[in-house]
C-alpha cells in the first residue's frame, strides 16, 4: 500500500495505481477526456493535470497528468490549486475552440466554469470569441477509438495519420477497413459522438 | 598521418565542402601530384569537418599547418607547383581578414581558429574518419583500455560524476547521474542510445563529429555501455545524414574487427555490439521517449515522463540516452582525468561546447569554445564580426526550444545556468547570429511555423496551442495585430509551457516570450503603428523611388517581376503600388540608392 496527502488528506491505495483511480475513491472529482479505465493511459488531451510534488523533494510542484501518474509514498496531489484551475480551464478552452458545439466540452466548460469566468481574460476571450477553428470536426484527437480497435477488439482498424494540427483519424488508406467488423466499439468510446455506425446494405 | 611523408595535404570532406567539390579537388591533386612525381613524398588524405565552413573547400598542409581556403580544381596545378615543388606557399588561397588585408598562412594564427578549444573535435581535419589505425595512433581507444582493464563501472561513473560533464542534447543533466540511474535500475537487460536525430534548423554539430571522427563517439559508448551494464547500444541516426552513416557503419565494422566491439572487447570478457537506426524524419524522434518508441518501431510520440529511460525504456528496460557531443567527451575524460575536464569552464558548466555559428556572421562554421567564454568573443573573435559592418541585434541560442539574447547581453557567459536566466537555453549548440535588418516579430513567427509542422498533435496544448499563437504572430506581422496580442501571447505561451506533454511543447512558446521581453518596442511598432522598424514583414512596408536620387538609368524598371515600375528614360521613375510584390529586386539593383523602404 502507499499513502498519498491528496488535496491536505492522507490517502491509501494499492502500488501502481494512478493518482486519478485514487482521487476516484477518494471521492475528488478530476475530469478527463482521453482516459478510459479500460484501456491504456494515453495522457494526451491534459484536461486531468493535477499538481504533484514530493516530501522529501525541493522540487517546486509540477502539472502532471492524473491518467498516468502512479502513486508513490509522500507524494503531494493538489487537483484544485489556482495553478491546476487555471490549466485545466486553458485546456477545455482549447478544446472549445476546436469544437465549439460539442455537448460534452460545452458541459465540461460550464462545470469548470468557463463561461462564467470574468470576461476581461484575453486568452479566454480569443479562443472563444475570435480564434480561427482548425477543422470543421467535433474531433478532439483523444485516440480512445484508436486504442479501443488496437486493444480490446485487436483489430487495428483505425490509426492517426499526420501530425500537429492537420492530424486526423482515420482508417489504412481511408477506406473501411477490411479488419473491421463494425463492432461500433469505436462509436461507442467517442466522447464527442464524431463517430457513427451505419448499417450495412 | 603516415610519417614517411615529407608533407601530408588534408583535405576537408565533411558535407560543406563536398558539396563544394573537394571529392574533385582530392582526384585533381593526386592527379598532378603523379604528374610531377611526387607520389613518394606527398600524400593526400581526406578529413572530416575542418569547422570553417564558410570558407570550403579547404585544405591544411602538414607539418607547416599552411591554411589554404575557397580552393578549386583549377587553383590545384599552381598550388602543387608553388608550394608542393619549390615551397612558396600560395598566398592568394589563404585566408585573408577584411581588417588588415594582410593573408594569414597558419591555421592557429587565425582568429576562427585562435579562441577555439577543441576536445570533442580534437580530430577534426587531422585523421582520416575512415580509418581506424589513425585514430588509435592519436590515443584513440586508450579510454576504453582504461575503463576496462583497470576501472570497475563504479568507477567510471564516479569519474564522469566528478569531471562535471552535463548532456549535451539540450537540458544538461548531469551525465555520470543519469549513468548511475540506469546502472543502479532494475533490470536484466540494459540498453544505451546515442541520440543523433539532430533535428534544430540551422545545427550540424552531432553530424560534423559522426562526420569526422565516428570512433570518438563508439569509444564513448563502449565506456558507457561498461559502466552502465548494457551489451547492446543503438545509435538513432537522422537520415538526412548519409555520409555520417557511412562512416558510423565502417567504423563500427573496423571496431569489431579490431575486437574493441562485439565479444570479449581488449579480451575482458565484456560484450557490447552496436547497430545504427535511420531516424523516422520527425523534429520530435529526437525527444527522447519518441525516440525509443521509433526504434520499437512505432510512431515516434512522447509519452510522459516518469517513468523515466533508465528505469523503462527501450522494450521496457532501464535505457540510458545520451547526444552525440556527451558520448564524444567520455573517452577524454577517461583517457586524461576528470580533475583536468573539471577545469575546464565555470562553477556549473565544465569542459567545453560545440556550436554551430550561423547566420548574419562572417565566418559561419563551427565552433568549439570553453564554457564561460562570453558571447561576444564568439561572435566577433571567432565570428569576425557582422557582416558589411552593419549591428548585431539579437544571438538565438537554443533552436526551436530557445530564445532570443539581445546585443546588450553579449557579456554574459556562455554557461547552462547564465542561458537559462536571460530565458534562452544552450540547447544542442545552434547559434543564429542576427543583425538589425532582421525582424524579431518574424523571427518568433518563424520559430512557431517550425513548432507548428512538428507538433506531433498527440497532447492538446501543443497541438492547438502552437497553432494560436502562430496565427496571432501572423496577423501581427501581416498588420493585422491588435492591443492585447502581446499579453495575450504571453499568457497563453506560458500556459503551453506548463501544460504540454514532452519538451516540445514546453518549449516552444520560448522564441516568442524571450522576443517580447527583449524586443517588445517592436512588437509595439507592428501592432499600434502598423510598422516593421527592421522593415521586413511586406504587409507594413511600401518602396517607393526618391524624386531627388533618381536618374531614370530603367534598371529598375527592367528587373521589376511584376512590371510595376514605369517611367521615361533620364526621368524620375514610379512604382505602381497596387501591383508591387514587395520583393526588393527595385532596390538591390538601384546604383544611385534611390529606393526607398519606409
Ligand atoms: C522536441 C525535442 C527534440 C529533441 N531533439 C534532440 C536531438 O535532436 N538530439 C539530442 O541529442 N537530443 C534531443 N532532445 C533531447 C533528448 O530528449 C534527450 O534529453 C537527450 O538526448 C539526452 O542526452 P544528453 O543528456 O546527453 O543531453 C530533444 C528533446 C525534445 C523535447
Ligand atoms: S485524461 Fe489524462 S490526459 Fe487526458
Amino acid at each position: 500500500m502507499k499513502t498519498i496527502i491528496l488535496n491536505g488528506n492522507p490517502v491509501e491505495a494499492e502500488e501502481n495505481t494512478t493518482v486519478l483511480t485514487c482521487a476516484q475513491k477518494a471521492g475528488v472529482r478530476i475530469p478527463t477526456l482521453c482516459y478510459h479505465k479500460m484501456l491504456s493511459a494515453y495522457s494526451g488531451c491534459r484536461v486531468c493535470l493535477v499538481e504533484v510534488s514530493h516530501r522529501e523533494s525541493k522540487a517546486p510542484p509540477r502539472l502532471m497528468p492524473a491518467c498516468s501518474t502512479i502513486i508513490d509514498d509522500n507524494m503531494v496531489v493538489d487537483t484544485e490549486s489556482e495553478t491546476v484551475k487555471k490549466a485545466r480551464v486553458f485546456i477545455i478552452e482549447l478544446m472549445l475552440s476546436r469544437c465549439p458545439d460539442s455537448e460534452v466540452i460545452r458541459r465540461m466548460a460550464e462545470e469548470y466554469g468557463v463561461f462564467s469566468g470574468e470576461n476581461d481574460d484575453v486568452v479566454r476571450d480569443y479562443l472563444l470569441n475570435r480564434a480561427p477553428r482548425v477543422k470543421e470536426t467535433n474531433c478532439v484527437l483523444c485516440g480512445l477509438c484508436v486504442r479501443v480497435c488496437a486493444e480490446i477488439t485487436e483489430r487495428h482498424a483505425l490509426s492517426f495519420e499526420t501530425r500537429g494540427v492537420q492530424r486526423v483519424v482515420t482508417s489504412p488508406f481511408r477506406k473501411v477497413a477490411s479488419k473491421c467488423i463494425g463492432c461500433g466499439s469505436c462509436a461507442y468510446v467517442c466522447p464527442t459522438k464524431t463517430i457513427t455506425v451505419e448499417e450495412a446494405e | 598521418m603516415a610519417s614517411q611523408y615529407r608533407m601530408n595535404l588534408m583535405v576537408c570532406t565533411g558535407t560543406g565542402c563536398v558539396s563544394n567539390k573537394s571529392l574533385n579537388i582530392i582526384d585533381a591533386l593526386n592527379r598532378e601530384i603523379e604528374a610531377n612525381g611526387l607520389a613518394e613524398e606527398v600524400q593526400v588524405i581526406p578529413t572530416g569537418c575542418n569547422g570553417f565552413c564558410a570558407n570550403g573547400p579547404i585544405i591544411v598542409v602538414h607539418p607547416e599547418e599552411i591554411f589554404y581556403q575557397l580552393v578549386s580544381e583549377e587553383d590545384i596545378p599552381l598550388l602543387v607547383e608553388e608550394h608542393l615543388l619549390k615551397g612558396r606557399p600560395v598566398q592568394k588561397l589563404m585566408y585573408t581578414p577584411p581588417e588588415t588585408k594582410n593573408p594569414v598562412p597558419t591555421m592557429s594564427e587565425i582568429g576562427f581558429f585562435k579562441k577555439q578549444m577543441l576536445i570533442v573535435l580534437s580530430n577534426r581535419g587531422i585523421i582520416d574518419p575512415e580509418n581506424i589505425d589513425e585514430y588509435i595512433a592519436r590515443g584513440g581507444y586508450k579510454g576504453a583500455a582504461k575503463a576496462l582493464t583497470e576501472m570497475t563501472p563504479e568507477q567510471i561513473i564516479e569519474e564522469i560524476k566528478a569531471s562535471g560533464l552535463r548532456g549535451r542534447g539540450g537540458a544538461g543533466f548531469p551525465t555520470g547521474k543519469k549513468w548511475e540511474f540506469c546502472r543502479n535500475a532494475k533490470g536484466d537487460e540494459k540498453y544505451i542510445i546515442c541520440n543523433c536525430d539532430e533535428g534544430d534548423p540551422g545545427a550540424f554539430m552531432d553530424r560534423s563529429v559522426m562526420e569526422s571522427d565516428p570512433h570518438e563517439v563508439l569509444e564513448g559508448m563502449v565506456i558507457g555501455a561498461r559502466a552502465i551494464g548494457a551489451k547492446h547500444g543503438f545509435i538513432y541516426l537522422r537520415d538526412e545524414y548519409p555520409l555520417a552513416l557511412e562512416r558510423v557503419l565502417k567504423a563500427i565494422d573496423q571496431a569489431t574487427e579490431y575486437g574493441l566491439l562485439g565479444e570479449d572487447i581488449l579480451g575482458t570478457g565484456f560484450d557490447f555490439t552496436i547497430s545504427v537506426n535511420r531516424g523516422a524524419g520527425a523534429f520530435v524522434c529526437g525527444e527522447e521517449t519518441s525516440l525509443i518508441g521509433s526504434l520499437e518501431g512505432m510512431v515516434p510520440e512522447p509519452r510522459t515522463r516518469p517513468p523515466y529511460p533508465a528505469v523503462s525504456g527501450y522494450k521496457g528496460s532501464p535505457t540510458n540516452i545520451n547526444n552525440v557531443e556527451t558520448w564524444g567527451n567520455v573517452p577524454h575524460i577517461i583517457a586524461r582525468g576528470a580533475k583536468w575536464f573539471s577545469g575546464i569552464g565555470t562553477e556549473t558548466s565544465k569542459g567545453t561546447k560545440v556550436f554551430s555559428l550561423v547566420g548574419k556572421v562572417n565566418n559561419t562554421g563551427l565552433v568549439e569554445v570553453p564554457m564561460g567564454i562570453k558571447l561576444r568573443e564568439i561572435i566577433y573573435d571567432i565570428g569576425g564580426g557582422i557582416p558589411d559592418n552593419k549591428k548585431l541585434k539579437a544571438v538565438q541560442t537554443g533552436g526551436p526550444s530557445g530564445g532570443c539574447i539581445p546585443a546588450s547581453l553579449l557579456d554574459i557567459p556562455v554557461d547552462y545556468e547564465s542561458l537559462k536566466e536571460i530565458g534562452s537555453i544552450m540547447g544542442s549548440g545552434g547559434m543564429i547570429v542576427m543583425d538589425e535588418e532582421t525582424c524579431m516579430v518574424e523571427v518568433a513567427r518563424y520559430f512557431l511555423s517550425f513548432t507548428l509542422g512538428e507538433s506531433c498533435g498527440k497532447c492538446s496544448p501543443c497541438r492547438e496551442g502552437t497553432y494560436h499563437m502562430h496565427t496571432i504572430l501572423e496577423n501581427i506581422t501581416k498588420g493585422k495585430g491588435r492591443e492585447e496580442d502581446i499579453e495575450l501571447l504571453e499568457k497563453m505561451g506560458t500556459l503551453i509551457k506548463q501544460t504540454a506533454l514532452c519538451g516540445l511543447g514546453n518549449t516552444a512558446p520560448n522564441p516568442v516570450l524571450t522576443t517580447i521581453k527583449h524586443f517588445r518596442d517592436e512588437y509595439e511598432a507592428h501592432i499600434r503603428d502598423k510598422k516593421c522598424p527592421a522593415k521586413v514583414c511586406k504587409a507594413l512596408i511600401t518602396y517607393t523611388i526618391s524624386k531627388e536620387k533618381c536618374t531614370g538609368c530603367t534598371l529598375c524598371a527592367k528587373n521589376c517581376p511584376s512590371k510595376v515600375i514605369t517611367g521615361e528614360r533620364k526621368a524620375v521613375h514610379v512604382i505602381d503600388q497596387s501591383g508591387c510584390i514587395k520583393c526588393g529586386i527595385c532596390k538591390s539593383v538601384c546604383r544611385f540608392d534611390a529606393v526607398e523602404v519606409e
